[in-house]
C-alpha cells in the first residue's frame, strides 16, 4: 500500500482549472520527485495535500486514511511536514524560536536536535539570530530542519534548490539523502540533475494531470521521453 | 445570454422610468416637498453613480466621497456668499471646488493607492474627518456649524419670472408656475442627467473595460501591463470631480450649505447604503438605490413616527420604532444586505435567481 | 551625513521620533512649565491611545482583518465604566482610598468583561463570514459600528454622560511651576503596565510566539500544526477588552462623554496604527505617543489645527515609510 495516494483531484482558481483529475501514488521510503513544466500544477499538488486550498474535489489518502477534508493543522499533526517554495521562515523570530514552533509541545528531543545540528551546523552557529538575517541557503536549511525536528512520515518540499549556489545545493542533497532513509520525501524540483541524483521514483505532471510515472533510473535513461515531457525547460546540470 | 440581456434591459427600463418621472416631476407632483425630494434624488443619483465608479468598478472603498461633495458645495457657497449671486461667481466657485478636489484626490491617490488597498479606506476616512473638523472650525470662511445661506444666480431665484402672461404675472403651464424655482429644478435635472450619461459613457469605454479587468484580477492586470495605480488614481480623480460637481449643483439648489448637508458622515453612510441597495458595479443600480433611499428618508421616517405613536401602549416597541432609531435600522439593514444580498437590486435582477 | 544615519539607527532609529518632536515643541513653546504639562498630558494620552489601538493592529496583523467597528469597543468600555462608577457613587466619593480603588477596579473589570464579550460576538457574528473579503469586511464592520453607536445612543441617551472620578485620582501635583494632573499620571502608569503585560505575553510565552509567527505567515503556522483561528478569537477578545479599558480610561480623562466618542477616537486610532505600522505592538505604541504628543503640542500652539497636523504627519510618514514606522516583519 502506498503511503500517500491522491485520486481524481480537481483544483481551480477562478475559472482556470489548475489540476484536473490528478491521480498519484507515493510509496513509502526514499525520495519521490515530481517533475513538470512551470505552471503544470506541482506546487498546487503539494498545497492541496497540505489542505491549503478550500476543499478541492477528489481524495487524498494518507496511510489509508482520507485526509482531504481535514484542517491543515490536523494534516500536519498526522505526520506530514511542508517546506514551501518561499520557505515560510518567520523572519522576525530567531532561529531557535522558529525551531521551537515546529515542535509539538515546545520541547526539543535532544537526539533530534543533535541530528539537526549535525546536518546543518550553520543553524547551531546562528541559533539566536533573527531568521531574516540568514542567507538564502541557511533559510532553506532552517525550513528543512523545522520539518524534521519532530518525527514525520512524509515531508513535502517545494523547489529547495531555487536560487541557491551549487555548493549549497550539494550539501542540501546530502542532507536529503540522509533524511530520506527514515522519512519519505515528496520533492518538487526543476533542477533535473539534483532530482536525478536523489529520486527513487518519480512522476511528471503536465497541465494538471500525471502524464508519466515510474522509477527515476528508467526516466533518467530515456532522453527521448525527457525531451517529450519536459521539453527544454530542464537542462542537464542546470 | 439572451436572458441576461433581457434582465439588463429591465434594470435599464426601471432606471429610465425614474429619470422620466424626475423629468416631469414638477408637473406630476406639485407639492414643494415633493419637488425637493425629486431634486435630491437627481443629485444623489450622480453622487452614488460616481461612488459606484470607485467601489463597484475598482473595488476600493473610500470614505471621502462626501468630502469632495462638500468641496464643490462649499466652493459655490463661499463664492456666492463672498462675491454675490451671479454666474461668474458660480463658475469660479465650482471650478475652485473641482480644482481642490482634483488636487486632494491626486494626493490621496498617489499616496495611499500605492501603499496598500486597505490603507485607502482608513486614509480617506481620516481625510474626510479633517475636512469636516476644518469646515466647522474655520467659521469665518465656512459659516462653521451653522453653514451659509446665500442667493442663487438671478435666473434660479424663486422670485424670477421666467415666462409671463398678458398681465405680467408668472405664466402657468398645466398649473405650474414658470418661475425661477422651476428653472432651478431643471438646472439640477439637466446637469445631473448629463453627468450620469457621462459616467455611463466612461463605464462603456475602453477605460471601463480596463477597470473591470483590474477588479477581476489585479495581479493579472498588472501582469498584462496595466499600471493599476495610475488607473485607480484616475478613477478616483474622476469620481472626486463628479462628486464636487454634484455638490456644486446641490448647493445651488438648496441655497444653503453646511456640514450636515454635504460633509457629514451620515451622508457618507447614505451613499454607501444607496450603492449597496442599488447594486455595486452596475451604474444603473445607482438610480434605484438613490431613489429608494431618498424616498425612505423622506417618507419612511414619517411612517416610523406614526407607528411609534400607534404602539405607544406597548412597551419597547415605540422606542424601537421612534424616528430617532432610524440609523439603527439602517445599520442593521446595511449589514444584512452586505451579507445576503451583496449584488444589490440591479445586480440581482441582472444575474437572475441562480447565483 | 553619512555617519549620522547609522548613529540615529543605533540610538533607536524611528523610536527617537517622539523625542525629536518633544525637543522641537520645547523650542516652539518656550515656556518649560507649559511644555512639561503638555508632554505629560501627551504621554498619558499616548498610552490611552495605545490601549485603544493595540487590538486593531494585532487583529489586522494576525488575520488581515481591518475592523472598522473597533472603536465601538472604546465607546462601550467608556460607558460601561461610567455606569459602574455611577452605581458605586458612594465608594467613588468616599474618603477611603481602599473604597476608591475598589470602585475603580470594578469599573475597569466591567469594561474588560464587556469588551471581551462584545469582541467574541463581533468576531463570531460580524467578521467571521467575511474573512479574506476586504471590501465586504470594511462595509460590514462599518455597519456594525453604526449599529453599536446607535445602541449606545438608545441606552445612554444623547446628552453627555458624567463620569465620576475616584477621589484619590482628583487634583494635580505641582512640579516646578507646571501642574501635572494625578489622573494623567495614573493613566500613564496603567498604560505602561498593560504594555509590559502585552510585551511579556508576546515575547516570553508560547502563545505569544504563535501570535508573532501568525502575524508573519499564517499558513505556515497552520502547516506546523496549529489552529490559528482559535488563537485569533482569543486575540480579538483581548484586543477588544484592551480597547474597552482604553475607553474606560479615556472616559475618566474627559469626565464628560457622548455616544460620538467612538467615532471621534476612530480617526485618531487609525492615524496611530497607520503611522506606527500595522501588526506590531511596538509600532502601535510609537504611533500612539507621536500622535498624542502632536495633538497636545499643536493643540496648544494652534488649537484648530490639532487633527489636521496629525493628518499631515501621517501623510509625511507614509511618503517616507509606506508601511508605517515600525510594522511587523512580513
Amino acid at each position: 500500500m502506498s503511503l500517500l495516494s491522491i485520486r481524481n483531484m480537481d483544483v481551480s482558481i477562478g475559472q482556470y482549472a489548475v489540476l484536473h483529475g490528478l491521480t498519484l501514488d507515493v510509496p513509502e521510503g526514499g525520495v519521490f520527485v515530481l517533475l513538470g513544466r512551470n505552471g503544470a500544477g506541482k506546487t498546487t499538488t503539494l498545497r492541496s495535500i497540505m489542505g491549503l486550498w478550500d476543499r478541492p474535489a477528489g481524495s487524498v489518502t494518507f496511510r489509508g486514511e482520507d485526509i482531504s477534508s481535514l484542517h491543515t493543522s490536523d494534516i500536519a499533526r498526522k505526520g506530514i511536514a511542508f517546506v514551501p517554495e518561499n520557505m515560510g521562515i518567520f523572519g522576525g523570530l530567531t532561529v531557535a524560536e522558529n525551531m521551537v514552533l515546529a515542535t509539538a509541545n515546545g520541547k526539543f528531543d535532544p537526539a533530534r536536535l543533535k541530528r539537526v545540528y549535525a546536518l546543518f551546523p550553520a543553524l547551531e552557529q546562528f541559533w539566536n539570530k533573527q531568521a531574516w538575517s540568514l542567507s538564502g541557503g541557511q533559510k532553506q536549511m532552517l525550513a528543512v530542519a523545522r520539518a524534521i525536528i519532530e518525527p514525520r512520515d512524509l515531508i513535502l518540499i517545494d523547489e529547495p534548490t531555487k536560487g541557491l549556489a551549487p555548493t549549497i545545493i550539494h550539501g542540501m542533497g546530502e542532507a536529503f539523502k540522509d533524511i530520506s532513509q527514515s522519512t519519505t520525501i515528496l520533492l518538487v524540483e526543476q533542477n533535473f540533475a539534483f532530482a536525478k541524483s536523489l529520486g527513487r521514483d518519480m512522476a511528471v505532471i503536465d497541465d494538471g494531470q500525471v502524464v508519466h510515472t515510474g522509477s527515476m533510473a528508467d526516466f533518467a535513461a530515456d532522453t527521448a521521453l525527457q525531451d517529450r515531457l519536459l521539453s527544454l525547460s530542464m537542462e542537464e546540470g542546470a | 445570454m439572451n436572458r441576461t440581456m433581457n434582465r439588463t434591459l429591465s434594470v435599464k427600463i426601471i432606471a429610465l422610468t425614474v429619470w422620466g418621472l424626475l423629468l416631469f416631476s414638477p408637473f406630476l407632483f406639485q407639492d414643494v416637498r415633493q419637488v425637493e425630494v425629486a431634486a435630491r434624488i437627481a443629485v444623489f443619483i450622480v453622487l452614488v453613480a460616481s461612488y459606484d465608479l470607485l467601489i463597484g468598478y475598482t473595488g476600493i472603498v473610500s470614505f471621502a466621497h462626501t468630502m469632495f461633495f462638500g468641496f464643490g458645495a462649499y466652493g459655490v457657497a463661499i463664492a456666492l456668499k463672498q462675491i454675490g449671486p451671479g454666474w461668474g461667481a458660480w463658475t469660479l466657485g465650482t471650478l475652485s471646488g473641482v480644482a481642490v478636489s482634483i488636487v486632494v484626490a491626486i494626493l490621496i491617490g498617489l499616496l495611499s493607492l500605492r501603499v496598500k488597498a486597505i490603507f485607502f479606506a482608513m486614509i480617506t476616512l481620516a481625510a474626510a474627518s479633517v475636512a469636516l473638523v476644518l469646515a466647522s472650525q474655520l467659521s469665518q470662511f465656512t459659516g462653521g456649524e451653522d453653514g451659509m445661506i446665500y442667493s442663487a444666480p438671478d435666473l434660479l431665484k424663486p422670485s424670477t419670472k421666467l415666462l409671463t402672461d398678458a398681465e405680467g404675472d408668472v405664466l402657468r403651464i398645466f398649473d405650474v408656475r414658470m418661475n425661477g424655482k422651476i428653472a432651478a429644478y431643471y438646472f439640477v435635472f439637466i446637469t445631473c442627467a448629463l453627468m450620469f450619461w457621462a459616467m455611463l459613457r466612461i463605464v462603456g469605454s475602453p477605460l471601463g473595460t480596463v477597470l473591470k479587468a483590474i477588479r477581476e484580477n489585479e495581479g493579472r492586470a498588472e501582469g498584462i501591463g496595466y499600471r493599476v495605480v495610475a488607473y485607480r488614481t484616475a478613477v478616483f480623480v474622476i469620481a472626486a470631480t463628479t462628486a464636487a460637481l454634484a455638490g456644486a449643483v446641490y448647493a445651488t439648489w438648496l441655497r444653503y450649505t453646511g456640514p450636515d448637508t454635504t460633509l457629514s458622515f451620515a451622508i457618507m453612510i447614505d451613499i454607501l447604503l444607496m450603492v449597496v441597495i442599488g447594486g455595486m458595479g452596475t451604474m444603473w443600480g445607482a438610480v434605484i438605490g438613490a431613489t429608494l433611499m431618498v424616498l425612505a428618508q423622506y417618507y419612511l421616517r414619517d411612517l416610523m413616527e406614526v407607528a411609534s405613536r400607534a404602539t405607544e401602549a406597548i412597551p419597547l416597541l415605540p422606542e424601537l420604532l421612534s424616528p430617532d432609531r432610524w440609523l439603527l435600522w439602517l445599520g442593521i439593514i446595511f449589514i444584512l444586505l452586505v451579507y445576503f444580498f451583496p449584488a444589490g437590486i440591479a445586480g440581482t435582477i441582472i444575474r437572475g435567481r441562480t447565483k | 551625513m553619512k555617519t549620522l544615519g547609522p548613529m540615529i539607527e543605533k540610538a533607536g532609529g524611528v523610536f527617537l521620533l517622539p523625542v525629536a518632536i518633544a525637543i522641537l515643541a520645547f523650542v516652539l513653546i518656550g515656556a518649560p512649565s507649559s511644555w512639561l504639562t503638555l508632554t505629560v498630558a501627551g504621554l498619558s494620552m499616548g498610552l490611552m491611545l495605545f490601549l485603544m489601538a493595540s487590538g486593531l493592529s494585532l487583529v489586522f496583523g494576525l488575520m488581515d482583518v481591518l475592523n472598522f467597528g473597533h472603536s465601538a469597543f472604546v465607546s462601550f468600555g467608556a460607558f460601561v465604566a461610567a455606569t459602574v462608577l455611577a452605581w458605586l457613587g458612594g465608594w467613588v466619593g468616599a474618603d477611603s482610598i481602599f473604597l476608591n480603588a475598589l470602585a475603580l477596579i470594578a469599573a475597569i473589570s466591567a469594561a474588560i468583561v464587556f469588551g471581551a464579550a462584545a469582541g467574541w460576538f463581533f468576531e463570531r457574528v460580524i467578521v467571521k463570514p467575511v474573512y479574506k473579503d476586504h471590501l465586504r469586511q470594511i462595509l460590514i464592520t462599518m455597519g456594525a459600528l453604526i449599529v453599536a453607536e446607535q445602541l449606545i445612543l438608545a441606552t445612554w441617551g444623547g446628552t453627555p454622560t458624567n463620569v465620576p472620578r475616584p477621589q484619590f485620582l482628583e487634583g494635580a501635583i505641582i512640579l516646578g511651576g507646571s501642574s501635572l494632573e494625578v489622573y494623567r499620571l495614573f493613566a500613564f502608569i496603567v498604560g505602561v503596565v498593560v504594555y509590559a503585560g502585552i510585551y511579556f505575553l508576546l515575547n516570553k510565552t508560547r502563545i505569544g510566539l504563535l501570535i508573532r509567527a501568525g502575524v508573519e505567515n499564517r499558513e505556515m503556522v497552520e502547516a506546523l500544526g496549529f489552529r490559528i483561528d482559535r488563537l485569533f478569537i482569543g486575540v480579538f477578545m483581548l484586543g477588544s477588552a484592551l480597547a474597552a479599558v482604553g475607553g474606560a480610561m479615556w472616559a475618566g480623562y474627559e469626565t464628560l462623554i457622548t455616544p460620538a466618542l467612538g467615532a471621534e477616537m476612530m480617526v485618531i486610532v487609525f492615524i496611530v496604527v497607520i503611522i506606527g505600522g500595522l501588526g506590531s505592538i511596538q509600532g502601535t505604541l510609537l504611533g500612539a505617543i507621536v500622535v498624542a504628543l502632536m495633538q497636545n503640542y499643536v493643540g496648544f500652539l494652534a488649537p484648530k489645527l490639532a487633527l489636521a497636523s496629525n493628518m499631515l504627519l501621517m501623510m509625511a510618514i507614509l511618503l517616507w515609510r509606506p508601511s508605517g514606522l515600525a510594522p511587523a516583519v512580513k
